[in-house]
């Protein structure tokens, strides 16, 4: 993930203080192999991230394997591995699976168009700003779990008022960052729109959209592990099918390597949708390339 | 400010005025920064404006193109809708590329083709669909120039434009800029803090200082004007007197 630490810092303008070091293309890359100085960490290579997750498994498995950690307390990883596969080839997982995906997703795309709609609404307009910004402050206030008795009495306590709190949750993060990406849109590009005599919708477009492109994707980002964050509590009220009801049946058991598949399971669709949303992000934002490389 | 209504010897097929400004006044908070500037420009003339920083010499080229508004003041400013800005930094849109950068807001049947043709003619042909962040200050300037220029405008307000660049970079630009000027003959307005590119570019100099004209000189030279030409440092010493510095170190 530290490839793309610069990106939440984006500014259009970043290449002009670039100035004085021109990249340019063809330059002999390495010709002159110097000392990485010991001011600044190097950067990790390839895969480094992975390291702390792999070195905390091994040390689990090996905790497991001599007996310090009891099945009741954690299941081994190799034991969460043979349940997961068994529940896999079973077809139970797959079932719970999609149930728990349809939620998810569904709250997302809800939520993402909410949230686009009402940034766009507040951030291109005084009176939507004035009616819109407020109130999805106060909603960001309160923490989504704290709305779930009053969607109940409202929706009751199947899958409208689930996919509703999921689609109320993601909703902000979506919201916050394109509304400032829209109200931080940069006034020489808003000049220069006016100086080459461009339409209203035009400027909408080609100017303002555009530019508020890098906060949705940083809304996005947020928003899709916030979808599954939320599910995670909602499942436990009234469902009969999803990962989270399959890991409040394994606790009701005491089937620990049930519950590390379900936390295995939440921890890759998480970092998935991280992963996917970040490729799509790279392709949509490819003018920016030029920056880092 | 007398000196102002002098008649200009122009040809007489472009005689007539394409910028008129009357009484122009205006003020940020209070203080004023544009004092009562009245001025006329000829259609195809040359026009470099210099002066020490915060002498109004910006806001009197944005006065000019109309991008002031909120901005307390008086006066009235005739100019031809059909100009174009040329700011100091290149203020091209990062996620468009070079070509849609040059035909940005640009209505013609033909668009395309004349922006590939302005990109040509700025030197960066083969470069249409480069993104802007891959190109240096200077080549992203140039776009800005082709974007400028593609237009066709009979006004070209010029803020700055090569302010940002270094020294070489900034020498075949004004070969550039005064190559593609001499095609199209648009009137221009050069704000510069260079004295050296005002004389050498304009045929008419204005000094600018505290919000007014207080020197407009018409440089008369033939082209190329080299700076060991005794008339051009005649004229650069009398422009410095009038922007209160002297040269001798």
């Amino acid at each position: 993930m530290t490839d793309t630490a610069g990106s939440n810092v984006y500014s259009p303008y970043l290449p002009q203080r670039g100035h004085e070091s021109e990249p340019r293309p063809g330059a002999p890359a390495g010709a002159l192999a110097r000392k990485p100085s010991r001011l600044a960490f190097g950067r990790l290579p390839r895969g480094g991230i992975l390291f702390g997750p792999v070195l905390l498994i091994l040390v689990w498995e090996f905790a497991s394997a001599i007996g310090w950690l009891s099945p009741k307390f954690l299941a081994a990883p190799s034991t969460a591995l043979v349940t997961g596969y068994d529940l896999l080839v079973s077809g139970t997982l797959a079932e719970h699976f999609l149930a728990s995906a349809k939620r998810a997703y569904l709250g997302l795309g809800i939520g993402v168009a909410i949230g686009l709609a009402l940034a766009l609404a507040a951030g291109l307009s005084r009176i939507g700003e004035a009616s819109i910004d407020g109130l999805v402050q106060i909603k960001r206030a309160v923490p989504t779990l704290a709305l779930i008795p009053l969607a109940i009495l409202w929706l009751g306590i199947g899958e409208v008022m689930k996919i509703a709190l999921i689609a109320s949750s993601v909703m902000v993060p979506i919201y916050i960052n394109t509304h400032a990406a829209l109200r931080g849109i940069d006034l020489r590009h808003v000049e220069l729109a006016r100086s080459v005599g461009i339409t209203r919708s035009e400027f909408l477009r080609e100017v303002a959209s555009p530019g508020a492109l890098p906060g949705f994707f940083t809304g996005l980002r947020l928003a899709v592990t916030t979808c599954w964050t939320a599910l995670v509590v909602l499942e436990q009220i009234n469902t009969s099918e999803g990962i989270g009801y399959l890991m409040n049946r394994a606790r009701d058991y005491g089937q620990t390597d049930i519950i590390v598949v379900g936390l295995a399971i939440y921890a890759a669709l998480g970092l998935g949708s991280d992963l996917a949303v970040r490729f799509w992000e790279r392709r949509a934002l490819g003018y920016r390339k030029a920056l880092n490389s | 400010m007398n000196a102002l209504a002098q008649p200009l010897n122009l040809p007489p097929e472009r005689a007539g005025t394409e910028v008129r400004l009357r009484g122009v006044t205006r003020s940020f908070s209070g203080r004023t920064v544009l004092r009562d500037v009245t001025l006329d420009f000829a259609p195809g003339e040359f026009v470099a404006l210099i002066g020490k920083s915060g002498s109004g010499k910006s806001t009197l080229l944005r006065a000019i193109a109309g991008l002031d508004d909120g901005v307390d003041g008086s006066g009235t400013i005739a100019v031809p809708d059909d100009r174009s800005v040329l700011f100091q930094d290149s203020r091209l849109l990062p996620w468009k590329t070079v070509l849609r950068n040059v035909v940005f807001g640009f209505r013609a049947p033909d668009a395309e083709a004349r922006g590939r043709r302005a990109i040509a003619d700025v030197g960066l042909a083969g470069r249409e669909d480069a993104w802007p962040n891959a190109l240096s200050g200077g080549e992203q300037q140039r776009v800005a120039l082709a974007r400028s220029l593609v237009r066709q405008p009979r006004l070209l307000l010029a803020d700055e434009p090569f302010g940002a660049l270094d020294a070489l970079t900034r020498i075949r630009m004004h070969g550039l800029l005064f190559d593609l000027i001499r095609q199209r003959r648009p009137t221009v307005l050069l704000v510069t803090h260079d004295v050296d590119e005002a004389i050498k570019l304009a045929d008419r100099v204005l000094v600018m200082d505290d919000g007014r004209i207080v020197l407009d000189r018409h440089v008369g030279l033939p082209h190329p004007r080299p700076k060991s030409d005794a008339r051009f440092e005649a004229l650069r010493t009398s422009l410095l007197a009038a922007l209160g510095v002297s040269d001798d170190v």
